[in-house]
């Protein structure tokens, strides 16, 4: 008989390395695939210049436990597509604003190209029934798999026992015995699972990559939908860096929070309204919503938002230079230097995001 | 076998500087699958974690890591395609 094939859907998470050493303990080859989504948690990480305490860098949790536990691994960017679907979820948001139920079928829909090129038979995944409430009980699991057309050929090693067979248990592809019967959050199965199949580092909590479901995160990207009416790629990839200030003129304020994240606002500081002090502290970037320059008020209000998160006089002032950007050409260049002065924490309180 | 990183002649450069993790990877990726057996294709990037992945990534897909230098601030990386 020909040697047979899966496609996994692999995080780097404890959950699908698990799957992936299940099925391939049963002689079945494996192609592990990760989904670059463009909301990656160690990609911010990196462009932030954050390293892990002891100065390496945080990696991508599916390329360093492919590389350590010998998984062949292919990352495919979805970026583009993706950006489409978070906007305009057929099936809405979750708790946060990951679209859970669109996200899956489409990395299924993704997977089952990945298959037919590979000649592979089958997709596995690392889901375990009932564990999260929204895209992981049996109804969602069945309407992403119609949605992405891939119904009975999703494999889910950690929770096979529990769920209907499917066509690669049914032909014999792959036993069904030799399978998990895992249902909910505990995780006590699975460390115990993961002891027996050598996994002796796995990611602290469950990997996943994905900052779609981080509260900060979903809050903020409310906020500008609500009052943007619509978002850009741009702006969701500011999202995840400093503290955010809306103006009452609805100016989006930017602050750093720290050298790593000074250092990548200075970088965009010619594609919008940068200020930086004139001595030590926080830099900031600010767009109005509006094609328009900032005002005089504005350009108060954002020196003294930056003095807050800056090392000032016994007033609380400090010199803060500011500079338009630079790309608008229409309009003309302007810049500057303001004394901003601290400004009251309610009134700080009442602009921050 | 030490390899002589500057006499190295690449048959496909790509850069990917300005981008980070996992970006480097993804290029590198569609790089790989336009070179041929035993070519070997340049890699620019200045995600200093880079220095990791590509090594990793090299692992996982069995393709050979040749090693890596540092010009002027920009990474450059050299992996040789060892299959079809």
């Amino acid at each position: 008989m020909k040697k047979i094939k899966a496609v996994a859907l692999y995080s780097g998470g404890l959950d699908s390395t698990l799957a992936i050493k299940l099925v391939q303990n049963q002689g079945i080859d494996v192609l592990a695939v990760h989904f670059y989504t463009g909301f990656c948690i160690t990609e911010t990480k990196r462009r932030r210049g954050e390293k892990k305490p002891d100065g390496t860098h945080y990696m991508n949790p599916a390329l360093k436990y492919a590389a350590k536990y010998g998984f062949k691994l292919e990352i495919v960017d979805i970026s583009d597509e993706y950006f489409d679907i978070i906007q305009n979820p057929k099936y809405g948001y979750g708790a946060n604003i990951n679209p859970c139920i669109d996200c899956r079928a489409f990395m299924y829909k993704k997977a089952k190209e990945i298959m037919e090129r590979e000649g592979a038979h089958f997709i596995v995944s690392g889901e375990v029934l009932n564990q999260r409430p929204m895209s992981q009980h049996l109804k969602a699991m069945k309407i992403i798999e119609r949605e992405a057309g891939v119904e009975g050929l999703v494999v889910k090693p950690l929770s096979a026992k529990v769920l209907p067979p499917t066509i690669p248990e049914e032909k014999g592809w792959i036993d069904r015995n030799k399978l998990e019967g895992i249902v909910g959050r505990s995780r006590k199965r699975q460390l115990q699972l993961a002891k027996e199949l050598g996994i002796d580092e796995f990611e602290q909590p469950a990997g996943g990559c994905c900052y779609l479901t981080d509260e900060n995160f979903a809050r903020k990207y409310k906020e500008a939908v609500s009052i943007q009416g619509f978002i850009t790629r741009d702006d969701l990839y500011l999202l995840t860096v400093g503290r955010h200030f809306r103006l009452d003129t609805g100016t989006k304020v930017i602050v750093s929070r720290n050298e790593g994240e000074g250092n990548f606002i200075k970088g965009l500081r010619k594609n919008y309204w940068y200020f930086e002090p004139i001595g030590k502290g926080a830099v900031a970037i600010a767009k109005p919503i509006e094609d328009r320059p900032l005002t005089e008020e504005e350009i108060k209000q954002i020196a003294n938002i930056v003095a807050r998160y800056c090392k000032t006089d016994e007033e609380g002032k400090i010199n803060i230079k500011y500079t338009s950007p630079e790309t608008d050409l229409l309009t003309e260049s302007k810049e500057g230097i303001i004394l901003g002065k601290k400004p009251e924490e309610t009134l700080l309180e009442n602009w921050r995001i | 076998m030490a390899v002589d990183l500057n006499n190295i002649k690449p048959d496909i450069t790509h850069d990917a500087t300005g981008t980070f993790c996992p970006i480097p990877i993804t290029e590198l990726a569609k790089v790989m699958k336009q070179a041929k057996k035993g070519q070997v294709v340049e890699l620019l990037a200045d995600d200093e974690g880079a220095i990791q992945d590509v090594p990793a990534w090299c692992e996982t897909t069995g393709n050979e890591f040749l090693g890596y230098k540092e010009e002027d601030g920009v990474l450059v990386f050299y992996v040789k395609k060892t299959q079809d």
